[in-house]
């Protein structure tokens, strides 16, 4: 897209992905977003950052992704009121980014919604413990806050309210659905149960292991965070790590997203009524997981990245044994596929069930993978290839009907897409070193981008100059898909939520931060 | 429906022994008993995500395929707090839990077990203390188990799980949390 009639004075931050920046003020972040979204493009992220020790008050950063890759613009605002233009008239997701905002650091959106979002009375109103002088303490809040739902009456109206603790081993959130009979009216979300306070943790944590930290963020996602950590600091240090090391790092990911991919297809069978199919997958779930116990020592790879290159090497008995495990599973999977398609009782619930169509995944800003069953095509390993996918040649999944049954359709081709990858990844692993040491950062900003199994994550890290980290913001896209779950229910009966809920899958931790 | 029959004999009964060795055998034959003689029915587990990252979760799915054959040994997670005997709390407690895991524990009847699971549970792990986080479970509910690891493995949550019973209780520490 063509930003010359903004006159932006755009940067280009060093990096293995396309990050532009530019300084703007209030109209123009806001004409900017408004040709964003109308040639077609999204909201990724949206948080602030206290600059008051360095005399410029406070910032706002907007990551937008358009056909040329991130465009980051930053409103600066003075110390005395930090306020800056609503844009989620524009992005509905900015919603709850800039509600946060407010409460974590006290930049308020001028219009809007001004209810908290993560903050449910844990620290008091008027304290922001992401402001660098925040000390904790004040007066202590009440445990739990009133939070105005939004009430529907009529006749036959009644409320449900679930969570946070739910009745099956899921993380913690509210629900409250207003129905009359079966039929969701409305669904409300409640979240923030797991807010730990990651923001304001990663600022005690060196710079050189913030990855660990990053792959915690959400658990399911670990390599991709830390991966996004990682990518970020060596755009700062101005270091590309070896070859080996990001073919592995690319191993690992996909085999995070299939490990995710299989446990899901499973879960969302179950949730149809289907109970072999639990068995089925979670059965190769766990052949899974156990290869990476024998590959990589660890069935979660939580630890398994590091800043400049990778900590697990891969040696050639174990490359040929995850090589021969591929056409076994790509059998099984084939199988099961077709199980599920014939089964008519399946197709049933999942068919025409929870539905986003195009129009409005487009209007919401729907990403990742189930944008993609809303026809909502984005994918950054094919949208901008960082290597090595530069050399892999991803074949991008999708539908355009946005049901269960399309969500369930992609992550089975997405599942066989991501075999064909572990395959090339593994046949054409170079050799050469594991890791680069590297110098101290250079920038002052740093973004990493990665195509994670839900979807693109995104971190923004900014070094300190005592060896630890000034500021790290883990952007994970449950944030965007979350409000389009409130629109995919209404008109569904109750008991199709959790089937609806599961096929999104999206973060709660990922997401409350 | 043929197809799905014969994908299910293919495939037969995969379940595996636990891997103890025969003194462990000894032991966990006496849990069962004494899960009988107490209950006289399957151990029931409550799950609670006090905030943890969601590691710990995936591998308590885990503990449910059919490897492991949970209810085989006598265990099986339940939708209620007020029907569990066994409360396994995942993540360092984010100070917005704090209240609905004190709440899901008066809602669990005596006698009850607390296992603390992963690093988290066991000590706050990387989140730790802070406005937001309440660090390790025994800071918010008594706790009789510690599973530690980043998440721990299905089968170190189900050794957990099976000497939980045989663990002297925390009673004094339990009548303090009460009182207080
Ligand atoms: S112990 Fe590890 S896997 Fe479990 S909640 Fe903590 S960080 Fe996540």
């Amino acid at each position: 897209m063509d930003y010359t009639p903004f006159a932006l004075d755009l940067e280009t931050l060093p990096g293995a992905v396309p990050v532009r920046r530019a300084v703007v003020n209030s109209d123009k972040l806001r004409s900017v977003c408004t040709a964003v979204h109308q040639a077609g493009g999204v909201l990724h992220a949206l948080w602030g950052c206290d600059e008051r020790d360095r005399k410029s008050g406070y910032t706002l950063r907007v990551a937008l992704q358009d056909a040329a890759g991130l465009l980051l613009l930053e409103l600066q605002m003075n110390a005395a009121q930090p306020c800056f233009p609503t844009l989620a008239d524009i992005f509905p997701a900015a919603d709850r980014m800039q509600r946060a905002t407010h409460d974590l650091l006290g930049l308020r959106a001028q219009e809007g919604d001004t209810r908290p979002w993560l903050r449910h009375g844990s620290w008091p109103a008027d304290r922001f413990p992401l402001r660098r002088d925040y000390a904790g303490g004040g007066p202590p809040a009440a445990p739990q806050e009133g939070y105005p739902f939004v009430r529907v009456t009529g006749d036959g109206v009644h409320e449900i309210a679930v969570g946070p603790v739910h009745a099956g081993t899921i993380e913690p959130g509210h629900f409250r659905f207003s129905v009359v009979g079966e039929k969701v009216l409305r669904l409300e979300e409640r979240l923030g149960y797991a807010h730990k306070g990651i923001e304001k943790r990663f600022e005690t944590q060196p710079l050189m292991q913030g990855q660990r930290l990053a792959a915690r963020v959400s658990g399911d996602s670990a390599v991709a965070f830390s991966w996004a950590y990682c990518m970020a600091l060596e755009g700062l240090c101005g270091v590309v790590p070896p070859p080996r090391a990001l073919w592995l790092r690319a191993l690992c990911l996909e085999r995070e997203r299939i490990a995710n991919h299989l446990g899901d297809l499973g879960a969302l069978g179950n949730d149809a009524g289907f109970a072999v199919g639990l068995a089925q997958f979670s059965r190769l779930k766990e052949d899974w997981l156990r290869a990476n116990q024998q590959a990589f020592g660890a069935r979660y790879l939580m630890d398994a990245l590091a800043p400049g290159g990778i900590r697990c090497d891969l040696d050639e008995a174990n490359r040929r044994a995850l090589i021969e495990n591929l056409p076994p599973l790509v059998a099984e999977i084939s199988t099961l596929h077709e199980i599920y398609d014939d089964h008519a009782g399946l197709q049933d619930r999942f068919t025409a069930t929870g539905c986003v169509p195009p129009a409005l995944a487009r209007k919401l800003g729907l990403i990742g993978l189930a944008g993609r069953a809303s026809g909502q095509s984005w994918d950054l390993r094919c949208d901008h290839a960082y290597a090595p996918y530069d050399k892999l040649a991803v074949r991008m999944q999708g539908g355009l009907q946005g049901d269960v049954a399309a969500r369930v359709a992609v992550r089975f081709e997405e599942t066989l897409e991501s075999l064909r990858l572990c395959q090339l990844l593994l046949e054409n692993l170079p050799g050469g070193e594991l890791q680069l040491s590297l110098p101290p950062p250079t920038g002052r900003l740093g973004v990493g981008w990665i195509e994670g199994w839900r979807g693109p994550v995104l971190i923004a890290l900014e070094p300190g100059e005592d060896g630890l980290i000034r500021r790290c913001h883990p952007h994970d896209p449950s944030w965007q898909n979350w409000p389009v779950i409130e629109h995919a229910v209404i008109g569904n009966i109750v008991p199709d939520f959790p089937l609806i809920n599961k096929s999104f899958n999206l973060s709660y931790s990922g997401h409350d931060l | 429906m043929l197809r799905t029959l014969k994908q299910i004999t293919r495939i037969g009964i995969i379940s595996e022994p636990v891997p103890l060795t025969a003194t462990e055998r000894g032991e966990r034959d006496a849990l069962q008993e004494k899960i009988r003689r107490i209950y006289g029915r399957a151990l029931c587990i409550r799950h609670v995500d006090a905030g943890s990252c969601n590691g710990c979760e995936l591998e308590i799915h885990a503990l449910n395929n059919p490897y492991y054959n949970l209810e085989g040994q006598g265990i099986k997670f339940v939708a209620s707090p007020r029907h569990a005997d066994l409360l396994l709390v995942t993540g360092p407690v984010s100070r917005h839990m704090q209240d609905a895991l004190r709440r899901t524990y008066e809602a669990t009847p005596e006698p009850k077990w607390i296992i603390a699971l992963g690093d988290c549970g066991c000590n706050g792990g990387l989140f730790g203390c802070s406005y937001a986080s309440a660090g390790a479970v025994s800071d918010v509910i008594p706790v009789d188990v510690t599973v530690p690891g980043c998440p721990p493995t299905p089968g170190a949550i189900l050794s957990g799980i099976l000497t939980v019973l045989n663990t002297p209780r925390a009673a004094s520490v339990q009548e303090s949390f009460h009182q207080g």
